[in-house]
């Protein structure tokens, strides 16, 4: 601005000097987000994510609330931390929606995934697969003379590590339901 | 039970094309007198008149078409609506409830093509919840940030009866935070109290806040003596013959407006949001300024631009505590600061940047404006306009003194808005005169509207700067694409005189500078729609300009070299 011969920088308060050092970081938050139980609400904010470009990594939802026509849908989602609160505010924005929790920033919380594998195999394969299960506490839920189907609840890390396992073994098929999660405390 | 609902809500005037799913309805509105039905001529334009109609008065529009493609065609008004926050409430018909999703005649999944351009949409599919929906329905659109709701009723639904909810007993959590944080408001005043060069920055959320916004600000404006610049959509907020007032912002906006916003120290932003056409290049914009934000929209802020001082709230609620507290702590201004600032402003506004070359030949698109605003000052006036050139030049020339006089279509750019929207204003109000600014090729896309001005005796004025061009598109074509001029011209166009006389209305055609003055003057002593076909300078550019992905302070002015002005990173930007 050579008009007013100002320099770069010079107010203390530039609104530029705020930004997060790390601002082009990205970073991955899990939302849990209550909504209205009605028809449409899911398009609504899947529609919200595809039509703005934000990302989903994980989604899950189920009613929780039969009286209270509650859902929750918990949303694992990558962005920059500029990203991540425009996504915040923009499902908040939404109708339907009564609350928007960001559990990665809102302290500890608890994070379970659900998952099936099917395992094919015989022999000593199929017998390290056995108690392989047995050391990450995975149940059989199905079994033949050749396979194991294995149900295995945990944070997602401890599934992949499970799933890495598993594939020289003979995995087949996976099933998994994407995480669910808690604030950790007495506080709902 | 529809039309009770809406009886109910106080509507008066409803826009809308009847089809074989909301016959029920009509058959209701044919059967009573307290709601006026405006019959449109094509969908897309009852969205407009809708829009018209809510942005002149402040109140909800409502539009009622059918199933299939009267839903499809109403979505470009309603996606317009959605951008530039308009309350609006679009009911729809759907093939009734057996047959959803049978792909039955005229069926369209109206709530899902809606979806991402409305606030909220509902497919009514129990005539107990109509009531209730309709209610809650009005309660969203008008409620927060305002904007268009949809409800898609099954024709099985009109016609089975079920129980009406009164207004009073509709339900609805949707309450948005209209106050707002009072720390955040007191350190804006104290900001205020210590800027050396401030610059009010003002939006569309102003005119939408009511008129007792305008009012507050225009107090605080006058009261502290900031300068002030408003976008497109907030012109009228503050009156353009205010004293502090420098015209619009953005790609082309005023100079000294574009100046004043790069070399402030303090950004007040009420009720704007930062729209690519006002900031330009995003990492050189307002570079030494601490910004504060007033929205009632939380999504709005830290959106486009980082704010400082961010104060989610009603512009209205904020504004008016903002002026208490600044009032309470001694009505403090950093007197010399702003002094020194107004002499800078004063050196800008030396540039004259709204000069252009006159000519005794050619009516200059800009004189045509001039004369326009001369000949209508002081009148009772609404302006609408199309989009492009004449839009631009249009809020350059003209000046607004009271909000909810001037309706265009900002932030969708919709070609078409204008004259649907100009018809809704005069239904609104018929006594006033209403202009539409607009450009040939703009007007022509709903042009299909001058049967319903001639139907209801509309004395709409179609003020049609016409330049036989896309003048932006080739604006930008002679800026950025070396003069090739691919497919912006406007070919085979009709004789607007007779065509007016086509339809009953009274047409205008002028070419000669010398003849212009008399003729606006008759056109607006007719008592019926006109239209003025205005022969304007073919080649003309709007000036001044940001080339798309320069910043404020790389403003092009007329007769500036334009060669090479918008880079290669700009380029791909619209």
């Amino acid at each position: 601005m050579a008009a007013l011969k100002l320099k770069k920088g010079l107010s203390k308060h530039s609104a530029y000097d705020l930004k997060d050092p790390n601002a082009e970081v990205i970073e991955t938050h899990t939302l849990a987000v209550l909504v209205e139980n009605e028809a449409g609400v899911l398009a609504r904010v899947i529609g919200l994510f595809s039509g703005r470009g934000y990302n989903i990594e994980s989604l899950t939802v189920a009613e929780v609330d039969h009286e209270g026509h509650r859902s929750r849908i918990t949303i694992v989602t990558t962005g920059t931390p500029s990203i991540i609160e425009q996504i915040k505010a923009q499902l908040g924005r939404l109708v339907p929606v009564h609350d928007v929790h960001d559990l990665t920033v809102e302290g500890p919380s608890v994070e379970r995934e659900l998952a099936l594998f099917k395992v094919e195999g015989t022999g000593d394969e199929r017998v390290e697969a056995l108690r392989l299960a047995d050391v990450f506490r995975a149940n059989v839920v199905d079994s033949t003379l050749n396979s194991f189907t294995f149900e295995i609840t945990g944070p997602s890390d401890k599934i992949d590590a499970f799933a890495d396992l598993m594939r020289p073994l003979g995995l087949k098929e996976t099933a998994r339901t994407g995480i669910v999660a808690l604030a950790r405390g007495e506080k709902g | 039970m529809v039309v009770q609902a809406l009886k109910d809500q106080g509507v008066e005037v409803v826009f809308g094309y009847p089809g074989g799913a909301v016959l029920p309805i009509y058959d209701e509105i044919f059967q009573q007198n307290d709601i006026r039905h405006i019959l449109v001529r094509h969908e897309q334009g009852a969205a407009h008149a809708a829009e018209g109609y809510a942005r002149s008065t402040g109140k909800p529009g409502v539009v009622l078409v059918t199933s299939g493609p009267g839903a499809t065609n109403a979505v470009t008004g309603i996606t317009d609506a959605l951008m530039d926050s308009i309350p609006m409430i679009v009911l729809t018909g759907q093939v009734p409830t057996f047959a959803i999703g049978s792909d039955a005649f005229q069926e369209a999944d109206t709530v899902g093509i809606t979806r991402p351009c409305t606030k909220m949409n509902w497919l009514v599919k129990d005539t107990d919840n109509l009531g209730q929906t309709i209610h809650e329905a009005f309660h969203v659109a008008t409620s927060g940030r305002p904007g268009p709701v949809l409800i898609d009723i099954p024709k099985d639904v009109q016609f089975a009866s079920g129980t009406y909810t009164a207004p009073k007993q509709m339900q609805s959590h949707y309450a948005p935070k209209v106050k707002g944080d009072a720390e955040m408001i007191t350190a804006l005043v104290e900001a205020m109290e210590e800027a050396e060069r401030p610059i009010f920055y003002t939006g569309g959320g102003v005119i939408n806040s009511g008129t007792a916004a305008s009012q507050l600000l225009r107090e605080f404006v006058d009261e502290t003596g900031f300068p002030i610049t408003s976008t497109l959509m907030g012109l009228g907020a503050y009156p353009a013959s205010g004293k502090s007032w420098l015209g619009m912002l953005g790609m082309h906006g005023l100079y000294e407006a574009n100046l004043a916003m790069h070399g402030c120290d303090l950004m007040i932003n009420v009720g704007a949001r930062f729209d690519d056409r006002i900031t330009g290049r995003v990492s050189d914009f307002s570079p030494h300024s601490q910004k504060a934000h007033i929205d009632i929209d939380p999504s709005s802020i830290n959106k486009v631009i980082h704010v400082d001082m961010p104060i989610v709230g009603d512009v209205a609620h904020v504004l008016e505590d903002a002026l208490r507290i600044w009032k309470s702590r001694g009505r403090k201004t950093n007197k010399a600061g702003l002094e020194k600032w107004w002499k800078q402003i004063a050196d800008w506004k030396a540039v004259r940047c709204l000069s252009y070359e006159p000519s005794k030949k050619t009516i200059k698109p800009q004189y045509a404006l001039e004369r326009l605003e001369a000949l209508t000052k002081g009148r009772d006036r609404y302006v609408t306009t199309e989009v492009g050139q004449h839009q631009m030049w249009a809020a350059q020339f003209l000046g607004f003194e009271d909000p909810n006089r001037w309706m265009t279509s900002g932030g969708l750019g919709t070609m078409g808005y204008g004259f649907p929207a100009s018809i809704g204003v005069q239904i609104a109000h018929p006594d006033a005169l209403v202009i539409n600014v607009a450009g040939e090729a703009s007007w022509l896309m709903n042009m299909q509207e001058m049967g319903t001005a001639a139907q209801y005796r509309l004395p709409v004025k179609q003020f049609i700067l016409n330049n036989e061009r896309l003048g932006m598109v080739r604006q930008w074509q002679e800026l950025l694409h070396g003069e090739r001029y691919s497919h912006s011209w406007s070919e085979s166009l009709p004789d607007f005189v007779k065509l007016a006389e086509a339809f009953g209305a009274k047409g205008f055609c002028v070419s000669d500078p010398a003849d212009l003055d008399e003729a606006i003057m008759e056109m607006l002593a007719y008592d019926g729609p006109v239209l003025f076909d205005c022969l304007v300078e073919k080649h003309e550019n709007c000036f001044p300009m940001i080339p798309s992905g320069e910043p404020h302070n790389k403003m092009l002015l007329s007769g500036a070299s334009t060669s090479d002005a918008i880079k290669e990173g700009g380029a791909v930007l619209v």
